[in-house]
């Protein structure tokens, strides 16, 4: 049992220490601290898990202390951990893990490398919390500490203004979701006078009909919550910029762990989400509708970390469309394998980002994969696992997700094509992104950066094979889900054609002979300058399909324009009346008091003859 | 002879108060103001004699003697005042000592 309750304070306490000795820490006592912490709590996870293999019980959950008590439920301080959250805490401390030691020699250089493995650490601290969390204000605790850190280390680089708008961009679009989120559990607990989650999901279930209003509005309140922590539309504009953050903290934050909380959040809550059809459906569609403008979003994109970002909203896309369709586990097996092949890409990209200088932009690439051929196999390794070619663990998730999608009743035909168009596109972009950073010729870039010198090579590699050796064996590992998720409703009966599983596996094929055509320029590129054509359709893709544009005018050119025009605010000079009153006083009383004996003497007088005159009038 | 009436008396001690309180007021000078403050004592003195004279009493008189011997001793202590005053700061300008600020 302490085994579980320890499990989130071990990189607690490395974040306190990296935190207070901060840059007196050379660099080998900062990453021993930063990544101490986290194999402490992944070797706790795996122990863990073990025990609950091997006990019969469906969860193990331990109180640690008492909150505080609402109304006349307690809410504690406590964990617990089911299948489910088995393996969140696997992903969030094992994938953690390796971007961590990756992470230590990706950032050595930088003067404040204790205060990044500190946020590093806090981040996994508030994710373990989110995902062990046994009651929803607990769950809230670390979804906002998963945002903090979010915020911290996408303007961790505070010193250019572009990485501070990013960082300030994420804060906010995500505070309109965890604001629904906040207004969502404030109704669950005035209806229910309950916000621990299994009696939560038992007592809805137990209290309310299938399509009540109620079970409506917090379900949508809910699905706000995980649509801004998970980036998908509306809410999804502050993902590519986040990009802006170091490349560790893309991958752990804004690939692997955070933006899945939204869908662990849903996963978790599916009891109020199985009772409102709808908003399942709505769930569906917000992933349908992500994935496709991810994948469009995609194509268009220069800057390698920029497609990765958009990949991964497509991603979280098929995880939320598998959740709405009723398919828990699959949505859950996705986050997991997609936690590993998406971690093996952004850190790839890092070590080639790394080796060109801090260069960024594909179509400044080229030529890769014979200058980096290690670097070239491991992407290769994570695009296909991204493309879902058979065999690799991609290959398995994205397959039980589709598969379910067409017989499913809140799903439907429309999504399942949907979800056939969106892997589409993810081979195409894949190809794409591929063709132009590493076959060809190189363009614009001088001498590679050898990463030895600086970089410790056993730090910088070990981690990628590791989870490449994940991305590819992924698939095999069985998740057993049957004690946490209801076992799902029965189909409508819908006949399946016989032409859809093939088709299926058959897309990404598609996708790579298209490009290999269509993208023949960049795959033969001889090394001369390359320019995405400024059409306006690209411009539209690139920029996100116009989204940003939209919020921009929409919603912060008014709210700036009434800042301006109110900036002395009305209601601030109401109050100031009082202010100004009393000042009145003040100045005529203080010029009374001007220490001169004849004034007060002038004053006594003039009183004496005032006073005498009403008393004999 | 013909009594002055209480009236007219009255009028003349006020006429009196009146200047002496103007001079205290106005004055810079606190030799001034030290005899104006005798001109209005002296204003009261006149009005308790003129009232001592209308009732036929001695307690008026009492009285005047009284504020005489007080204006006496106040006279002496302010005059060694303003002596100490002069010697210490060569002005008597009651503006320029007042070190009151409100």
């Amino acid at each position: 049992m302490s085994l579980l309750a320890w499990l989130p304070f071990y990189p607690l306490i490395s974040f306190l220490c990296l935190i207070i000795f901060a840059r007196r820490l050379s660099w080998l006592q900062a990453s021993v601290l930063g990544i101490g912490g986290i194999a402490l709590s992944a070797v706790a996870s795996a122990l863990v898990i073990n025990q609950l293999i091997n006990t019969d019980a469906a969860f193990i959950s331990v109180k640690l202390w008492s909150w505080f008590s609402l109304g006349s439920s307690a809410v504690n301080f406590s964990f617990y951990l089911d299948a489910l959250s088995a393996v969140m805490i696997a992903v969030v401390s094992g994938v953690g893990l390796l971007i961590h030691a990756y992470a230590a020699a990706y950032m050595k250089n930088d003067e404040n490398f204790s205060r990044f493995m500190a946020y590093m650490n806090l981040f996994i601290v508030a994710m373990l919390i989110l995902v062990l969390a046994d009651n929803l204000v607990l769950l809230y605790l670390g979804w906002e500490g998963v945002g903090l850190c979010s915020f911290l280390l996408i303007g961790f680089w505070y010193r250019e203004k572009e990485n501070v708008l990013a960082a300030r961009k994420a804060f906010i679009v995500t505070r309109v979701g965890d604001t629904a989120m906040a207004i969502g559990l404030f109704l669950l607990f005035k209806s229910l006078g309950e916000l621990n989650i299994a009696a939560v999901n038992e007592s809805a279930a137990a209290l309310w009909q299938i399509g009540d209003e109620l079970t409506y509005w917090i379900a949508l309140l809910l699905l706000g919550g995980a649509v801004g922590k998970s980036a998908q539309l509306p809410l999804q504009t502050w993902l590519p910029d986040a990009m802006a953050g170091p490349t560790p903290v893309s991958a752990l934050i804004h690939a692997a762990t955070m933006v899945t909380a939204g869908v662990y959040l849903i996963a978790r809550m599916q009891g109020i989400f199985l009772l409102s059809p709808e908003v399942m459906s709505y769930v569906a569609w917000v992933g349908a509708l992500t994935l496709l403008l991810a994948g469009f979003a995609a194509l268009a994109q220069t800057d390698i970390k920029r497609v990765l970002a958009y990949s991964t909203m497509s991603q979280i896309g098929y995880m939320m469309l598998a959740l709405g369709a009723g398919a828990w586990s699959a949505g859950i097996f996705h986050l997991m394998t997609h936690a590993f092949f998406k971690a093996l890409l952004f850190l790839t990209a890092g070590s080639v980002i790394l080796a060109l200088h801090h260069q960024q932009d594909l179509f400044k690439m080229g030529g890769l994969l014979k200058k980096l051929p290690v670097e070239s196999g491991l992407f290769i390794v994570g695009l296909i696992c991204l493309m879902a070619l058979p065999g690799t663990s991609g290959f398995f998730s994205k397959e039980a997700i589709i598969a379910v999608l067409w017989s499913s009743p809140t799903a439907g035909p429309v999504l399942w094509w949907g979800a056939i168009l969106g892997a589409l596109l993810t081979s195409i972009y894949s190809c794409r992104l591929f063709f132009l950073g590493f076959l060809g010729k190189s363009r614009r870039y001088d001498k590679l950066h050898a990463l030895d010198d600086e970089h410790p090579r056993v730090l910088l590699r070990w981690p990628l094979f590791l989870l490449a050796l994940l991305s590819l064996l992924g698939g095999l590992i069985a998740l057993d889900f049957t004690a946490v998720f209801a076992a799902p409703s029965a189909g409508t009966g819908v006949q399946e054609p016989g032409w859809l599983h093939p088709l299926a596996i058959a897309t990404p094929f598609i996708g790579i002979a298209f490009s290999w055509f269509f993208f023949k320029d960049y795959r033969q590129n001889q090394g001369q300058e390359l320019a995405m054509k400024p059409r306006a359709l690209v411009r539209f893709c690139s920029g996100g399909l116009g989204f940003d544009r939209l919020y921009q005018a929409l919603l912060v050119r008014p709210y700036c324009f009434l800042a301006t025009v109110n900036r002395r605010d009305i209601i601030d000079q109401l109050i100031m009346l009082n202010g100004w009153y009393v000042r009145l006083w003040h100045d005529a009383l203080s010029a009374s008091q001007n220490g001169s004996l004849r004034w007060y003497a002038a004053g006594i007088g003039l009183a004496v003859v005032f006073l005498a005159g009403v008393i004999t009038l | 002879m013909t009594a002055i009436p209480l009236n007219h008396v009255l009028i003349l001690a006020c006429i009196l108060f009146a200047i002496g309180f103007i001079g205290v007021v106005a004055r810079k000078n606190t030799l001034f103001i030290l005899m104006s403050l005798e001109v209005m004592l002296n204003a009261v003195g006149v009005a308790f004699i003129g009232a001592g004279s209308v009732w036929q009493q001695a307690d008026g008189q009492i009285m005047f003697i009284l504020i005489l011997s007080l204006a006496a001793a106040e006279v002496a202590i302010g005059l060694a005042l303003l002596i100490r005053m002069q010697r210490r700061y060569q002005s008597l300008d009651i503006d320029r000592l007042s070190e009151m600020r409100g």
